[in-house]
């Protein structure tokens, strides 16, 4: 790409790898969380809701330094994962993606969430007298209907991973090639004297990358509208 | 193959406590709305768990709360025909008629997809989807997908309800041919006199959560006692007639076990069989051979019983030949005639009395 640095190429695709992982591991949870709010009572429902919620309440950083307490290299989640999976988060890549997946979250529930509750029950209970078990049911009736939902949910997700900088500075650190995505190389670009076309360049970067991804989706999500609305 | 009922559940302001059998053929469960027909119906296709019950389908139980036995709805093998249809938005005709078959026991018996998109008339929808069909057509799917379950039972809570009158004309023969040339048992819920005329072979009425009479759909229509609970607007018996031919003014003649009656033309070959319904609102009692009225049919008959309401009105049950006949008379013409077991007379019926939507092949 004409005009582009190594680091600015660097710090795009990390920022599209860190995003791209983020939202592909925390969508499954996401789902479960939403189907368990949205269709299911339970004792501490709306503890539940409000842990999931917290990310998008708290400041950034307060969310990224109890991320670094519970993952770090002595937190108990952290030293769980190593032992587990020898999976390492702290000034990692790993880390920003756990940072932008973790920030993402509510916004993939949320937008699941409503998918889920504008689902008609009794479709569930039709396909069930047809002979479905509950998840078959899920996968040929609920799964379907949803996936508008789910994709607005994964965009969301994903938009908020590109631009995540509160709390992966404070749990990662700034490294280049780690941790360094693209609104931390604006920072970066933006505390060194005439930096500021680099940054420049880098902010056009990420506003045709956020855009194209909406564009995406608004386009997939009135394909599958199409689809479901009949016709 | 039979199915048997026996339940009892409480709601908040509102017990059900209903048990009845239905035999082979079309069952209606029939009552006003809040009489409990479709709690009983979802509590057959286990949509709903009552406190205390049992469900049986061709000796085979479903759930018996004595044993602790509660099959889920798809281990249930039933088919359920919803009101509001139900189809699945995101999937074609076809694949919404396919949905139950894979789920269906290897081994199992019924109809195939060819035979019942013929039998419906759907087939030039398969490739649409939900959104793009009527309401017509929209319930001959919902019939079609619960059919092709391979149902051992099938469930209809008033599939034709949310249609107009044109679109019920267009589902009652779809509904007759099901009744008559599928062997699965059908449990129908209906509020309409009209459809159970025309498609009942047995009757159970509901009335505030219990079950009022049961009984072949002719004999419980012909109870006085059950008139009531049928609405007395509505209330009429149910006879067969076969279709003699057609006279040159343009009447069909038709022939009951009672005599010859006269219809505004009929829509059916010489010969057919049909079910003729006759208000009992429209049936005037005369106890000498009338002469000089306007009325084309009058047939001979016998009181069997008087059965005298709360209200200033009565109504009276005739035996007309092999058939019964009901009158919806006024406590004072009932005395002043003299009517009572026994009494010989004459039903004078009005031709308009039989309306076209309530003849139906039996």
């Amino acid at each position: 790409m004409p005009g582009l640095s190594a680091e600015d190429l660097q710090a795009l695709v990390l920022s599209l790898q860190v995003a791209a992982t983020a939202t592909a591991v925390a969508l499954p949870f996401a789902l479960a969380a939403a189907y368990l709010l949205a269709r299911k009572s339970f004792p501490g429902k709306q503890l539940f809701n409000g842990l999931v919620h917290l990310p998008l309440v708290l400041p950034p950083v307060v969310t990224g330094y109890i991320l670094l307490l519970a993952f770090g290299r002595h937190g108990p989640l952290g030293i769980l994962f190593a032992d587990l999976f020898g999976l390492t988060f702290i000034f990692r890549w790993t880390g920003a993606a756990l940072a932008a997946g973790v920030m993402g979250f509510p916004l993939m529930v949320r937008a699941i969430r409503l998918a889920i509750e504008a689902v008609d029950p009794k479709l569930e209970d039709a396909a069930a007298t047809l002979g479905a078990a509950r998840p078959w049911v899920f996968l040929t009736v609920t799964l379907p209907l949803i996936l508008p939902g789910i994709l607005a949910g994964a965009v969301l997700g994903f938009a908020r991973g590109l631009g995540e900088f509160g709390a992966t500075i404070t749990f990662v650190s700034n490294i280049p090639g780690q941790t360094r995505t693209l609104p931390l190389a604006i920072y970066s670009e933006l505390q060194v004297p005439g930096g500021e076309p680099a940054a420049l360049r880098l902010v056009i970067i990420a506003t045709v990358f956020a855009m194209a991804a909406l564009m995406i989706s608004e386009l997939v999500a009135t394909r599958v509208a199409r689809r479901i609305g009949g016709a | 193959m039979t199915l048997s009922v026996s339940l009892a559940h409480a709601f908040p302001g509102f017990r059900l406590d209903a048990a009845f059998e239905a035999p082979a053929g079309l069952t209606v469960l029939f009552g006003r709305s809040g009489s409990g027909k479709t709690t009983v119906v979802n509590a057959v296709a286990g949509l709903l768990r009552p406190d205390r019950g049992r469900v049986t389908v061709a000796g085979r139980a479903l759930c018996d709360s004595a044993t602790g036995l509660w099959l889920p709805p798809h281990r249930r093998r039933i088919g359920y025909v919803f009101q509001e249809g139900r189809l699945f938005p995101h999937m074609t005709v076809r694949q919404n008629l396919a949905y139950g078959a894979r789920f269906a026991p290897r081994g199992a018996t019924g109809a195939d997809l060819g035979p019942v998109v013929e039998l419906l008339g759907i087939g030039h929808l398969l490739t649409r989807r939900p959104g793009a069909l009527s309401g017509g057509e929209k319930a001959r799917v919902a019939i079609g997908r619960a059919l092709l379950s391979r149902p051992e039972l099938l469930l209809m809570d008033e599939p034709l309800a949310a249609l107009d009158q044109a679109r019920k004309e267009e589902i009652l023969p779809y509904l007759e041919r099901l009744r008559d040339e599928t062997r699965v048992p059908i449990l129908y819920v209906s509020h309409s006199v009209a459809e159970v005329a025309r498609l009942a072979t047995t009757l159970v009425l509901m009335h505030e959560g219990q079950v009022e009479r049961t009984g072949p759909a002719a004999e419980v229509l012909a109870d006085p006692a059950s008139a009531q609970a049928i609405g007395l607007a509505e209330a009429g018996a149910v006879i067969e007639a076969r279709v003699v031919g057609e006279e040159a003014d343009g009447l069909s003649v038709l022939q009951t076990s009672a005599g010859r009656l006269y219809l505004p033309r009929i829509d059916a070959p010489p010969g057919a069989c049909l079910r003729i319904r006759i208000h009992a609102s429209d049936v005037i009692l005369s106890r000498g051979a009338p002469q000089g009225l306007s009325a084309l049919n009058i047939l001979p008959g016998r009181v069997e019983a008087v059965h005298l309401g709360e209200g200033p009105g009565a109504i009276v049950r005739l035996r007309s030949g092999q058939d019964v006949i009901l009158a919806r008379l006024t406590r004072r013409s009932v005395v002043a005639l003299g009517l009572a077991p026994g009494t010989e007379c004459h039903a004078i019926v009005k031709t308009v009395a039989v309306a076209r939507g309530d003849v139906g092949t039996a």
